[in-house]
């Protein structure tokens, strides 16, 4: 099978601070790829530079063939998103989200009305599709984000923690599409999670990093074995400790605790 | 070409679809057209410079204008926590035109509202003096928004939340507004205070407005839209520049 997401050697600097530490690997086309880490990790950093959003300061990328820094268009065609935080715009129908980011992909309109059709079915949501995004459950509002992340065919889709916060119904539905996408259309999947469970039974590649270094890859089988344990979960404390870490409350946080009454206040 | 549309689009559904953000940005024009224009009118009157309501008006569509444009700009910072902004950061266009596609849609949100504000200004009694100067008119509300459009998604794009917005008012909006002659005639105030109006891109907006509107103004027109169109262009220009750079 060819390599169709190829890192190397990549670093992250802010300032002193070093997010990511000179990591290689590589993920093969039909791969279904966990990559887990506690929080602060480097997981998000590594997941913003192999999506464009951010450059490396160091190393190379490359995502279908084509370096996110220099042929970011390219990159960007290959591969869809499904982002930790929602990104809709939760103003608009479902129908609407769908619609704006066909045409930000450039899909032509008259195969973008079918797609969606088929995508809104995929997902389950048909029926909701003139609904405002505002009015949905965090779980279609996953299913959403993931049928617009597959709208523009990608070769690859990221999920970044694709189930935080969601229950097991929808989470094992969720899952399901994601494996059958895999299967039918062999789109390459590069998730993180800290559902240890999730990434043991979905991922037929893990990869597991912390403080920037990439510390184990392998099966999650190999894993296994490297640490003499039954269970990705305990495979995954043994390797990282079991030291909690604490990430800094962001200033989105905060944000978004004031949402609500802002909201309330001025939009409605 | 379709990512400016549909960056358009989103805007002006947003706006048409928020009845309370329509009614409610109407709220403070109304109350500085009946409190100042009827409570000075008098005032205004005896010290020989005529109708203040109509002398008003213009400047109340220019508040009107600059605030909502300027809001529309920083709605880019509400994209930006609440996620939104992420997804046409990984499309595969160029930022410069969803930049534009968002500050020409937040422009025509902001006209359409100095639009309203021009018809309530009439139910207050306000007329224009030729209706073929409202057309004209209009022009020089979008040339104003877009201006302001593009300095709200400046700043947004200098800012990560809304820590800095209180800032941003009561330094920037609020002394546009307020030097800008919107409120009192240029004509004979202090040599201190002239200066630092000439200096207001908004006093040239209001300025252009009150000459199609009303038939009166204090700087040439030439000047007025010289000064929009090349503040315009810089500001677009900046604009494009910071949110280009955004890193998220």
């Amino acid at each position: 099978m060819a390599t169709i997401i190829d890192v190397k050697n990549l670093t992250k600097k802010f300032g002193d601070f070093v997010a990511v530490n000179d990591i290689s690997f590589s993920v093969e086309a039909g791969d279904i790829f966990a990559f887990l880490g506690p929080n602060g990790a480097g997981k998000s950093t590594t997941i913003k530079m192999l999506t464009t959003l951010s450059h490396p300061t160091k190393g190379t990328i490359l995502i279908n063939g084509f370096n996110p820094v220099t042929n970011s268009d390219a990159a960007r065609h290959s591969f869809g998103i499904v982002f930790q935080d929602p990104s809709l715009d939760e103003d608009l129908t479902a129908l609407e989200n769908l619609k704006l980011h066909g045409a930000l992909y450039g899909v032509p309109t008259d195969i973008l009305k079918t797609r969606i059709d088929e995508l809104l079915a995929l997902v389950e949501l048909s029926d909701r599709k003139n609904d405002f995004v505002k009015d949905f459950s965090g779980g279609m509002k996953r299913r959403l984000e993931i049928a617009r992340g597959l709208l523009h065919h990608p070769k690859i889709i990221f999920l970044d923690e694709p189930t935080l916060g969601l229950d097991p119904q929808t989470r094992n539905h969720l899952w399901s599409y994601v494996q059958k996408l895999n299967e039918d259309e062999g789109i390459t999947v590069f998730f993180t999670t800290h559902y240890m469970e999730e990434a043991e039974r979905v991922a037929k590649r893990v990869a597991i990093i912390d403080h920037g270094t990439i510390i184990a890859q392998g099966t999650s089988e190999e894993l296994l074995q490297q640490t003499s344990t039954s269970t990705l979960e305990e495979a995954f404390l043994k390797l990282t400790g079991n030291a909690i870490r604490d990430e800094a409350s962001s200033s989105t946080d905060k944000m978004r605790q004031n949402h609500g009454m802002w909201r309330g206040g001025n939009r409605r | 070409m379709r990512t400016i549309y549909i960056m358009w689009q989103r805007e002006v559904k947003r706006f048409v679809r928020s009845k309370s953000r329509i009614v409610g940005s109407l709220g403070q024009p109304i109350l500085f057209l009946v409190a100042l224009g009827y409570g000075l009118g008098p005032v205004f009157a005896k010290a020989g410079q005529g109708n203040y309501l109509e002398f008003l008006a213009p400047g109340i569509i220019g508040m009107s204008i600059i605030f909502s444009a300027i809001f529309n700009g920083m709605q880019v910072i509400w994209d930006r926590q609440f996620g939104f902004l992420k997804e046409t950061m990984v499309a595969p266009v160029s930022r410069l035109s969803i930049m534009f596609g968002r500050t020409i849609g937040g422009a025509t949100v902001a006209s359409a509202q100095g639009v309203l504000v021009l018809l309530i200004a009439m139910l207050a009694g306000f007329r224009p003096i030729s209706w073929i100067g409202v057309v004209p008119a209009i022009i020089m509300m979008f040339l104003i928004a877009l201006l302001f459009s593009s300095l709200g998604i400046m700043v947004a794009s200098l800012l990560k939340d809304m820590q800095g917005f209180q800032l941003i008012m009561n330094f920037l909006v609020m002394p546009l507004f307020f030097l800008s002659g919107a409120l009192f005639p240029l004509d004979n105030v202090p040599a201190a205070l002239l200066i630092v109006a000439r200096c207001d891109p908004l006093s040239y907006g209001v300025d252009a407005l009150r000459y199609f509107l009303i038939g009166s103004s204090t700087f040439p027109l030439a000047l007025d839209i010289g000064v929009l169109v090349l503040v315009s262009a810089l500001f677009l220009g900046l604009g494009s520049y910071f949110f280009s750079k955004i890193q998220i």
